[in-house]
């Protein structure tokens, strides 16, 4: 995608270089060691919170602990930790591809993964939290534009669909190099190929189609993209709750969404590095590239917490006040704290030092961020609930607490299980690491990797 | 045509008759009720006050919970009363986070259920079930827009107080205090 042009290599030379790139990314799809248990595992673990999503439709949401006070409770919170993973793909792929970072390169298609299968599973996880799920169609038949409800439905279709089409069309190139060199497919996977190649022999004219498609879909993924965040946090913040009341909520969830994003890409090229032997093209200096993007949103992320909550924890407003103090110091302090420093400060202390970038370091300092950054929307989430307009009283006890049932849970990490199924149906078909645009940095010419 | 109910503070005794009585009108299932009484104290010992509020929907003029419905199941009808059309209702819970006064609940049926102001009884011209029982006359029901309806005198001639100024949503449920 960008402008710079990379020296070439002579013919043979190339052609070797070819060989042994497409070799690499495209052994993980046909080597099935360890693929047979892990689908059974994940097979598996489908059908057991799928029974208890079945349990969850014939008896109504009453399963869960989500009562009148704590109506949304961690349902909405998965919902937007999805989302917001999902927002690194318009990060990377778009912004930096725009951009032209040679580094974002090879990740981007780790990146529109990560983003697929979370945008992809977010929606669900909206028809999890429905009272009635049957009456899905009404949004669509009695739809109001006035509500955020509609607004969100409407760019988490949208930017589904883009995000889909932003991991299949740079796919193209790479599908011929596939259909060519993999000759030993079940039919129906060549029959996929041949369609998804889209006739591509690589000339001139596709090329230029390719990069104009792409250049169009990059700029309309940023606006897509930063809405259907935006709209999220909208959710919370257009209505009448003391703790989203804030008019921050917008960029304050799109930059939280980086670093959790961020976080799982490291994990998922970590993943790829190790278990489809894929050093030489997620190398050290990728892991340190990504670091340093991870400590940068992390800062971006700090600097709106920071406005979040000192600024009404100046002034203490009365309602946002007992919200506040809660927080701070109340029953929901051990949590608050611990996502802020574990998820937050501690990791972008951590990656100031060199040793701590490197690939196995940053990634379990990635985890502990995923980890913290689904917390963190829980206490976004939660806890505001818990504190209305007018105190809570004369309820049954367990109205004024709020802890998850088996069965929510059960459901609530069904979205997970989904994402990852998706992921490994993704990687089993294609190859996570761009074979053109490595090949293209590299030196390879377009004559060369597309001729025989 | 405005409804409103006026609920004299000094009078209610916190018997619990309304919430009984509009479970039983309509047909409430169990362990839910779209009115309840509160009992808040002040002052200290021993000069203490109680104020003993029957609270329910206040039909804001400003509703939130109208705004934000995704399907239009929670809309406003004649008389500013604001209903729940079940049947479109899909049960997302926006409504129930954006009222200030949880006067929202989810029905064990997925939809999200509230006060009504009775209308199926105030359309052949009787009160509401809560203020009919009422025992010691604490609740006047009636139009806010009629100055000689006996809400509007009590409105205009009592001090009275709405949960919540401070939301904006426009209570149409006052507090005579």
């Amino acid at each position: 995608m960008s402008s710079k042009t990379h020296e070439t290599l002579p013919a043979a030379e190339a052609k070797t270089l070819l060989n042994k790139i497409s070799d690499d990314l495209l052994r993980p799809i046909q080597n099935h060691k360890g693929f047979t248990m892990w689908a059974l595992f994940l097979g598996l673990a489908l059908a057991l919170v799928l029974w208890a999503y079945v349990i969850q439709l014939r008896d109504g949401l009453g399963v869960t602990a989500m009562r009148d006070y704590s109506a949304w409770g961690s349902y909405i919170a998965n919902f937007v930790f999805f989302v917001a993973v999902s927002l690194v793909g318009m990060l990377i792929s778009a912004i930096m591809g725009l951009i032209g970072v040679e580094w974002a390169k090879p990740i981007s298609r780790i990146a529109e993964i990560v983003a697929f299968s979370a945008v992809a599973v977010a929606g669900l996880v909206i028809v999890f939290d429905m009272g009635r799920p049957d009456r899905l169609l009404n949004v669509f038949i009695h739809g109001r534009f006035q509500s955020p409800i509609l607004w969100d439905v409407t760019v988490v279709t949208t930017y589904t669909a883009i995000s889909l089409v932003l991991l299949i069309l740079p796919l193209i190139p790479d599908i011929a190099i596939m259909r060519r060199r993999m000759t030993n497919l079940p039919k129906w996977q060549k029959m996929l190929y041949d369609m998804a190649s889209f006739g591509w022999v690589g000339n001139d004219a596709q090329y230029h189609a390719l990069h104009r498609m792409l250049k169009v879909l990059m700029i309309l993924v940023i606006p897509v993209a930063l809405a259907i965040h935006t709209v999220t946090s909208w959710l919370m913040a257009s209505t009448l709750r003391p703790g989203w009341n804030s008019t921050i909520f917008g960029p304050y969830f799109v930059t939280g969404a980086f670093v959790a994003g961020t976080a799982a890409v490291i994990i998922l090229m970590f993943f790829y590095r190790n278990n489809f032997k894929l050093k030489e093209y997620l190398t050290d200096y990728h892991f340190e590239m990504v670091s340093r993007l991870l400590v940068l949103t992390s800062l971006v992320y700090l600097y709106f917490n920071v406005n979040e909550y000192l600024v009404p924890g100046y002034k203490m407003p009365l309602h946002e006040g007992q919200h506040l103090t809660e927080l701070f110091t109340g029953h929901w302090a051990p949590l608050f704290w611990a996502t802020q420093i574990f998820g937050l400060i501690l990791p972008i202390i951590l990656l100031l030092f060199k040793p701590m970038r490197k690939p196995l370091p940053v990634t379990i300092i990635a985890v502990f961020v995923l980890v913290g950054a689904w917390f963190k929307r829980f206490i976004i989430v939660v806890p505001t609930q818990f504190h209305p307009f007018l105190p809570i009283q004369n309820v049954p006890e367990n109205f004024t607490t709020y802890s998850p049932t088996l069965i929510e849970i059960a459901v609530l990490i069904m979205p997970f299980i989904l994402a990852l199924i998706i992921g490994t149906i993704v990687s089993k078909l294609i190859p996570v690491v761009s074979i053109w645009e490595v090949a293209e940095q590299k030196g390879i010419s377009r004559e060369v990797l597309n001729q025989e | 045509m405005r409804y409103g109910m006026a609920i004299d503070t000094k009078k209610c005794v916190g018997c619990s008759d309304c919430v009984v009585a509009c479970q039983t009108e309509n047909n409430v299932p169990v362990g839910y009720c779209r009115d309840w009484i509160v009992e808040n104290t002040a002052g200290t010992y021993p000069k203490l006050e109680l104020e003993i509020r029957s609270e329910r929907c206040n039909h804001c003029d400003n509703s939130p919970c109208v705004r934000c419905c995704p399907t239009g199941a929670s809309h406003i009808i004649d008389g500013g009363i604001v209903v729940v059309t079940h049947v479109d209702c899909i049960g997302c819970g926006a409504c129930i986070q954006s009222c200030p006064y949880d006067a929202r609940y989810s029905h064990p049926e997925g939809y999200v259920d509230k006060c009504t102001f009775c209308h199926h009884r105030v359309e052949n011209g009787q009160n509401p079930a809560c203020v009919s029982v009422c025992p010691t006359h604490c609740m006047y029901f009636g139009d806010l827009d009629d100055p000689n309806s006996e809400i509007s005198k009590m409105v205009s001639t009592r001090k009275w107080k709405v949960l919540a100024p401070e939301a904006g949503t426009k209570p149409q449920i006052f507090y005579l205090v």
